[in-house]
């Protein structure tokens, strides 16, 4: 594996590592591996650390959908504007172009089902070139982002054994 | 009443880690770096497999030999990583893990006053398997400055009339030394010479981290003498479904097969039927657990360097092994100690034989988290060791 791959995939599971420690890792200098992130930020290879929620365990409200959109595209600029208009609104987690059965898949959090309804029937329906939308409610997130959200198991194994 | 019991099995001592165990389940907030199997579960391709079998009813014996569908796999794949070839038919069997691969190449090769060459510190069944099969266990002491390899001159020095048998267990529980292609070349010249067995324990040998494992069974004239032992547990994170094998000349193999047939029948069925996807479809998974270890190996000698702790550089299975001489305490003092007072359970180099006095046993089978919070309660006991003195 290149470098390059080696940070990556390994940031990928744990963006919180101490760079020292990912450096020692990697068997190379911290500055190689400080440079290396660097330059994937500037590139825009990187683009962002986040940190994944159960929200589930929270007094927080969400409402998460994934949406499928058949669109229509336009001349010239294929379908790019219209993901360009949908992703700009906040609300919007997501949008994917998607082979198969519809065009764009979006995915939206809100704080109620009526906010997400809303959003869909008042501003993603009305757009131009929108011909349908079909609306899943998620009602329960198992694995995200190759990430189980159950509590992880316990080490099972023996404390000692030869 | 008579007394119930075989001498012969009476004097063969017990593993010598029950007290820590024991001392180490009664504690609370207790971490091990003692554990000796990976601490990933086995990859979930791999179980459905297994669970798949279930499914469909296969619940009865396989051959004694083990299934043919795995065996083939085990030949493709031993020539593809290991340049050694095999007829799977012939020279191949499943066992239950390459615990009873090592025990029935004993019984296999030896007669009352054979004796049988097993290179400390390693693992703790080869004395106990050689005795069990009237062998005569000769121990050659391996040193830290030869990194734990094993010598021509020492392999020379312990040869007498009588040597039949030399155990070669590399990479290597507990040390983690590995035997490179010019090392073992050195060797196979003595083995030839003074025509010898060998026993290649090679269960660690996807987990080498300098170069490719080179198995001894591929150097000239060393296949038709070497019982070469293998396995899924360490590779595949198999452990508890308990699957080795070995593969040997005919002559050797079908009298192991013999013991097999009488005393086991055949190695799990469920686990073989899982073993032949993990063979088959599991190099990625290897690869990928090696390159996760590799790392951790790398943090955990960086940090004995930075605490002044004496260690070689180890390149393969997943254990280090600190040299604390310096401390002027036994190693099982030392572990006792540190296990009593910071928590933190290590296995004394001398559960691998008297040579390993001096030294620890340290897993790194563990994630970067619970490796960082051990070391740096070993660090803190270090340093109040050092300050007291």
């Amino acid at each position: 594996m290149e470098m390059r791959e080696k940070i990556l995939t390994f940031i990928e599971k744990n963006s919180r590592v101490d760079l020292k420690d990912l450096a020692v890792m990697l068997g190379v200098e911290e500055a190689t591996v400080a440079n290396e992130l660097e330059a994937m930020e500037e590139e825009h290879i990187i683009c962002g650390y986040h940190t994944l929620v159960d929200w589930e365990k929270t007094s927080i409200e969400k409402v998460n959908a994934l949406i499928e959109v058949r669109v229509t595209p336009q001349r010239g600029r294929g379908f790019d504007s219209v993901a360009e208009r949908v992703y700009n609104y906040p609300e919007v987690n997501a949008v994917y172009l998607i082979s198969g059965g519809y065009d764009l898949l979006v995915t939206l959090e809100g704080k109620t089902l009526r906010e997400v309804a809303q959003f869909v029937s008042d501003k993603l329906s009305t757009l131009e070139s929108v011909l349908s939308t079909k609306t899943n409610f998620i009602l329960k997130k198992y694995k995200d982002h190759g990430t189980v959200i159950a509590k992880p198991q316990d080490d099972e194994r023996m404390l000692v054994s030869l | 009443m008579r007394n119930p019991l075989s001498e012969r099995i009476v004097d063969i001592p017990f593993s010598g880690i029950r007290k820590f165990f024991d001392i180490a389940a009664e504690m609370q907030d207790v971490i091990s770096l003692g554990v000796g199997e990976p601490d990933f579960d086995t990859p979930w391709h791999i179980r459905d497999e297994g669970i798949y079998s279930l499914e469909k009813g296969r619940t009865a014996y396989t051959s004694n030999a083990g299934l043919k569908e795995l065996k083939m796999e085990i030949a493709k794949y031993l020539e593809r990583r290991f340049e050694v070839s095999y007829d799977y038919d012939t020279e191949m069997m499943i066992t239950v893990g390459g615990s009873e691969a090592i025990d029935l190449a004993m019984r296999a090769m030896l007669d009352p006053g054979d004796e049988v060459l097993i290179p400390q510190p390693s693992y703790v069944s080869y004395v106990p398997c050689a005795a069990l099969a009237n062998g005569t266990p000769v121990i050659i002491n391996l040193q830290e400055e030869n990194e734990f390899r094993l010598t021509a001159e020492e392999l020379r020095n312990a040869i007498t009339s009588k040597t039949k048998l030399l155990v070669l267990p590399f990479p290597n529980n507990p040390t983690g030394a590995i035997m490179e292609r010019k090392d073992l070349e050195a060797i196979a010249e003595v083995i030839i010479e003074h025509d010898l067995f060998v026993l290649s324990d090679e269960i660690y040998g996807e987990l080498t981290y300098l170069d490719h494992h080179v198995t001894i069974a591929s150097l000239p004239g060393m296949r038709e003498r070497t019982v070469l032992i293998n396995g899924f547990s360490k590779a595949y994170a198999m452990t508890g479904w308990r699957l080795g094998y070995a593969c040997a000349p005919k002559v050797i193999l079908e009298q192991m097969l013999k013991i097999h047939q009488y005393a086991i029948m055949c190695a799990p069925t469920t686990s073989q039927y899982a073993a032949v996807e993990a063979v088959r479809n599991g190099d990625a998974d290897v690869a990928q657990m090696r390159e996760e270890y590799n790392g951790r190996r790398r943090y955990l000698i960086h940090r004995f360097r930075e605490m002044g702790l004496s260690c070689f550089e180890p390149f393969g299975a997943f254990y280090a092994f600190p040299c604390i001489k310096e401390f002027g305490m036994s190693s099982d003092e030392f572990a006792t100690r540190m296990l009593q007072e910071e928590k933190v359970v290590v296995v004394p180099g001398t559960a691998f034989g008297d040579c390993g006095e001096g030294f620890l046993r340290i897993s790194y089978a563990y994630s970067l988290e619970k490796l960082k919070e051990a070391l740096d309660r070993m660090e803190g006991f270090i340093t109040k060791i050092r300050q007291s003195k």
